[in-house]
């Protein structure tokens, strides 16, 4: 094990898949010489040069075409968005061209091609920069959609992704890229697209939550944990798949469920997982599945109205205690 | 990759290096035969979507056989080819079997793909297809990542890269003109214009209507083609591939075509009169011009142009009947095919 | 051969047109792409085009025709060669057909259940969602419906003392008030209840008028499985030489289009006049054995059903049984419904086909005073097991339900052997 941060992991699992496979290079804006803008993509230029480290002009929906274009022609193009939010610009090209082509030519052409960068709220940039886009695109048969918490997931699941004939969109969180974790200190270390994780066993409750939320529920879940409250906590990692059987498994053992995450609940991650724990678990549920989202607002600058529409830790403590009572 | 400085030339006048004296006599008979092809079996489409045969939106190509068949007898193996929508007659110039694309139409198990796609969205990768695209003008930027594909892999392949008079004005081509120009990629960029944008005339859509000079503000030389004329089409796309693979950067090709048949099938076609359809099915019909050309150079007669006539028409009958009485997609392939196996 | 024109459809909603004009007249000739005549859809006014060279040999639908359907022929290219007298003879055809694609829709592999989300990576078809029950039953947890628990502990009742009839042995809503009517003792504990759920307090409701039919039917049908004593039999039949003697036989003529339901008609009346006992009624602690074989069908129509009888059913073929069918089911659908008592009244057996439905398989309710009905359910591809191997097969599942005071199982199974017999060799019911 080595300790990295999330932002690190990234960057190795780049940097490993492009040393063992001349078809993946790294285009986007600032990716090269700038170093990312979120300095992801430290080091890449110097290692790989400016064939395969690539900046490109601010043109979302272009550069996207390109990559996928490029995938089709059989490269493994990875896209870098600077934030998901600029990605909207490019959604025609990752829903009509990257998603749907495999299955509209029979199988003749596939996209192999990760779009990965910052996803969700950072810290006030208000509305257009801070949106969670998990729901968007997990609604898409055709890609895959992953959403790592930990460094040694961010690295697994961006090698598995980046290896995967299949456009997958990986969504960062700007929050965690300064934080560290353990990570196995192997150039084989990949995590399964598909597979979530129980990070925390518990017997009372069980959430299920991704990305940056993972933390927060486990915060949470010590503040319950001295209230008699035992929470079990699923990092979900992959939203499309997503992981049923892991989440049925504990709500069978926890008979309760509250579904944790930064978007906005309306047509959410936490109402698909809703209505599948309905349908198949329905005799084990002891009580109504809540749902823990984002306040149903476009979200504000202000740093107090900020923090009271985004879930916090409390926030999930207090479902869990209202639904345990 | 480093930025390209080139000053844009941007040509107006059909081309002239046709040169029908070197044309040889077996050319202009694969033209013909090519360009024959295309049209019965859009016709025979077009029939058949009469008779409730195919269903949804079936865009005819009647009209425009020259550019694609010119064009596609400038490229070589290895090059690649993407386009909009109308794209039967591209899939048969890549050497699609006619019974698979039709019974693609049909929405039929055998179909190229497999009834999944339908007339707007077909691939024959063998040929160096890669579709048929819905979104009007999302095919510019995927046909310049091939190039940058081609780019990457240092090899001299280049992308042909088809839209139209509508797709012109979408976002999406100017953002990828840049970057094939930044990246000097080579692409071959084509604008099929055939006038209409659906029912929108290039007179009442585009502020500059020389389309050919579209390019001129990334540094891309643009020309303007005679696209009812397969020898000045096919020249000018030699000129083309030759300034792509020779690493100059992307072209830009203005054919200028004409479409018989409405937009689409339901077009009654309302926005131009009936003389100007028949006044360029009379003057300017791109078959008719090679048949000319045949006949004047003592190469066929009305007896052995009805044979070519007849074997295409065999052809096409073939594929019909392929296609109608083809089964059915298995209930099974509606869960095949949504993603590539690792 | 003369080519005919059709009238086309020109988006996928139109169904006729109007003939606007010609603007070709016979005699003149005619080659690919020129413009033959205007017709007026419902949206627009659009021009046909000559796919065709030659001479246009007739005009079958004149200027001004309207309302002429999609596919109807308008008139008729000769070929190069080819003249007049051609046409000396030549009559109309109808509108082509287009065969429809049949489309059945297996239960769990549509877009209407819920879709699985997680296929994404399985591209199999759909695992239905119901895959997943609960293997065990951790910790002796108790199966019952929020709505059934609420209603236990209004009346007291303990929920580990009720037998669940819900999926998975779900304890549901009827369970607990059968229950209450049954006089489950309410536990010790109970506090005093309301003397019976009332089904007011469930929710909003509206009682619906109901018509004499719906009456008689609940009232027979009732009575039937109270006091019939049914069991039942379930055969699979591969159809797949059904299905091919079937389309061979209806490309032959236009004059009839049998369904698969007429051969499994036919077959019914042909085993029973093998299989006599069959052909029954329990009478006054007797037997009654019919010498005519009368096979009624039942048809849906609204708020209910009719079963119209094919009467000496084993004497006819298989066009006459289609004919006589389709007739009596148009009358029996008509409103008000047009068949006299005598043509559904009697019958010495039932058929229910179900499978139009897509209903694989199913148990029907006998009809008195006959002794038995067949339930008949879709035909489908399975995998089959044929000389070792796996196969695919057109199936299709018949289960009958017999009166056990008339029929045992043994002429129950025997009825079955002879009905597959047929089925699977459909042309030994040509016979």
């Amino acid at each position: 094990m080595v300790e990295l941060t999330v932002r690190e992991a990234l960057r190795d699992a780049m940097a490993e898949e492009m040393r063992s496979d001349a078809d993946v290079f790294l285009m986007g804006e600032e990716v090269a010489e700038y170093q990312g803008a979120y300095k992801v993509s430290q080091g890449l230029l110097e290692e790989f040069g400016a064939r395969r480290v690539i900046d490109t002009p601010i043109t979302e929906a272009g550069f996207a075409g390109i990559g996928i274009g490029a995938a089709m022609a059989g490269l493994k193009p990875i896209v870098e968005f600077m934030t998901f939010n600029f990605a909207m610009q490019a959604i025609d090209q990752i829903v009509n061209s990257a998603a749907k082509t495999n299955y509209m030519s029979g199988g003749l052409v596939n996209v192999p091609i990760v779009f990965r960068g910052p996803n969700g709220a950072a810290s006030r940039v208000a509305a257009q920069h801070s949106q969670c886009y998990a729901a968007w695109y997990a609604h898409v048969p055709g890609l895959k959609v992953v959403a790592p918490f930990s460094a040694a997931d961010a690295k697994g699941l961006l090698k598995a992704a980046i290896r995967d004939p299949n456009p997958v969109i990986f969504l960062e969180n700007e929050i965690l890229y300064g934080q560290s974790f353990d990570v196995p200190d192997s150039a084989d270390h990949i995590v399964p697209i598909g597979s979530a994780n129980v990070v925390r066993p518990g017997s009372d409750v069980t959430i299920t939550t991704f990305s940056i939320m993972v933390g927060k529920a486990l915060e949470a879940a010590e503040a319950l944990a001295g209230e008699g409250i035992d929470a079990e906590i699923i990092d979900l990692r992959s939203i499309r798949p997503l992981d049923t059987e892991t989440i049925i498994t504990s709500v069978e053992k926890t008979n309760r469920l509250i579904t944790v995450e930064e978007g906005w609940p309306t047509a959410g991650i936490g109402a698909e997982i809703s209505a599948t724990v309905t349908e198949r678990a329905f005799d084990f549920l002891d009580a109504p599945v809540l749902r823990v989202g984002g306040s149903d607002v476009p979200l504000p600058y202000a740093a107090n109205l900020e923090t009271l529409a985004l879930p916090q830790a409390e926030t999930i403590a207090d479902a869990a205690r209202k639904l345990c009572r | 990759m480093a930025g390209a400085k080139k000053k844009s030339k941007t040509t107006k006048s059909g081309v002239k290096q046709g040169g029908k004296a070197a044309v040889s006599r077996e050319t202009l008979e694969t033209y013909y035969r090519e360009m024959l092809m295309i049209r019965r079996f859009e016709e025979k489409a077009g029939q058949m979507y009469g008779m409730g045969l195919i269903g949804g939106f079936c865009h005819l190509y009647i009209g425009q056989e020259a550019v694609v068949t010119g064009l596609q007898h400038a490229l070589e193996p290895g090059d690649s080819v993407i386009t909009g929508y109308r794209c039967h007659a591209h899939m048969l110039a890549a050497g699609a079997d006619p019974r698979a694309v039709m019974a693609e139409l049909t929405g039929r198990a055998d179909g190229v793909s497999k009834g999944k796609g339908g007339s707007m969205h077909m691939f024959t990768p063998e040929g160096g297809f890669y579709g048929g695209h819905g979104i009007v003008g999302a095919q510019a930027p995927l046909g310049a990542g091939f190039g940058f594909a081609n780019k990457y892999r240092a090899n001299d392949r280049v992308s042909v890269t088809y839209f139209g008079d509508g797709a012109a004005n979408q976002g999406q081509v100017f953002e990828a003109f840049n970057m094939a120009a930044l990246w000097k990629l080579p692409v071959i960029f084509v604008i099929e214009n055939n006038h209409y944008a659906m029912g929108t005339s290039v007179t009442r859509s585009t502020a500059i209507q020389e389309l050919c000079q579209r390019g001129e503000a990334f540094g891309i030389p643009g020309q303007q083609v005679d696209g009812m004329d397969v020898l000045a089409v096919q020249a000018a796309s030699e000129k083309a591939v030759a300034q792509c693979r020779a690493d100059e950067g992307p072209v830009l090709l203005e054919m200028m075509t004409y479409r018989y048949r409405g937009h689409s099938m339901s077009d009654p076609a309302k926005y131009r009169t009936r003389e100007e359809v028949s006044k360029v099915r009379q003057e300017r019909d791109p078959i008719e011009h090679v048949r000319d050309m045949l006949v004047a150079a003592g190469h066929a007669d009305d007896d052995s142009l009805r044979e070519v006539d007849k074997a295409v028409k065999a052809e096409v009958n073939d594929a019909a009947e392929f296609a109608q009485n083809n089964q059915a997609p298995d209930a099974a392939e509606l869960f095949t095919d949504i993603m590539a196996e690792a | 051969m003369p080519i005919n024109v059709l009238m086309p459809a020109l988006s996928p909603t139109m169904t006729e047109g109007n003939i606007v004009g010609w603007m070709k007249k016979e005699g003149d000739t005619v080659s690919s792409g020129d413009l033959l005549c205007e017709i007026e859809t419902d949206k627009a006014t659009m021009e046909i085009e000559a796919v065709d060279d030659g001479t246009l040999g007739k005009i079958v639908t004149p200027d001004g025709m309207e309302n002429v359907p999609v596919n109807a022929v308008i008139g008729v290219i000769l070929e190069e060669g080819e003249d007049a007298a051609a046409l000396d003879n030549w009559e109309i055809p109808e509108a082509v057909a287009v065969e429809a694609i049949e489309v059945q829709i297996p239960v769990a592999a549509s877009a209407a259940v819920s879709a699985p989300a997680a296929t994404a990576v399985a591209p199999a078809p759909a695992p239905a969602p119901v895959a997943a029950a609960p293997a065990a039953n951790p910790g002796g947890r108790i199966f019952a419906s929020p709505l059934a628990r609420r209603m236990a502990e209004q009346s007291g009742l303990n929920l580990a003392s009720i037998t669940g009839s819900g999926p998975k042995g779900r304890i549901v809503k009827v369970d607990i008030e059968a229950a209450l009517a049954g006089g489950t003792a309410p536990a010790a504990t109970a506090a005093p209840a309301p003397a019976a759920v009332p089904l007011a307090a469930i929710g909003p409701y509206e009682d619906l008028q109901t018509s004499k039919m719906r009456k008689v039917i609940a009232q027979r049908l009732q009575e039937a499985k109270q006091t019939v004593p049914h069991f039942y039999l379930t055969i699979d039949c591969e159809i797949d030489a059904l299905l091919k003697v079937r389309k061979e036989l209806n490309g032959r003529s236009d004059d009839y289009k049998l369904s698969v339901n007429d051969f499994v008609v036919r077959a019914s009346a042909l085993s029973l006049r093998k299989v006599p006992e069959c052909n029954a009624s329990w009478i006054n602690d007797g037997i009654r054995q019919y010498s005519g074989v009368d096979i009624s069908v039942a048809v849906a129509i609204d708020d209910g059903l009719v079963t119209p009888i094919l009467r000496n059913a084993d004497h006819k073929g298989l066009a006459a049984l289609s004919e006589e069918m389709k007739e009596l089911a148009g009358r029996a659908r008509a409103k008000p419904m047009g068949l006299m008592p005598e043509e559904y009244q009697g019958g010495t057996f039932s058929i229910s086909n179900l499978g139009m439905f897509g209903i694989k398989e199913f148990a029907a309710i006998i009809n008195p005073p006959q002794s038995m009905i067949l339930a008949v359910g879709a035909g489908e591809q399975r995998p089959v097991v044929k000389d070792g191997a796996l196969a695919v097969a057109t199936m299709m599942s018949c289960t009958l339900s017999v009166d056990h005071r008339v029929v045992d199982g043994a002429a129950g199974a025997k009825f079955l052997g002879a009905f597959k017999g047929l089925i699977e060799d459909p042309l030994s019911m040509l016979l």
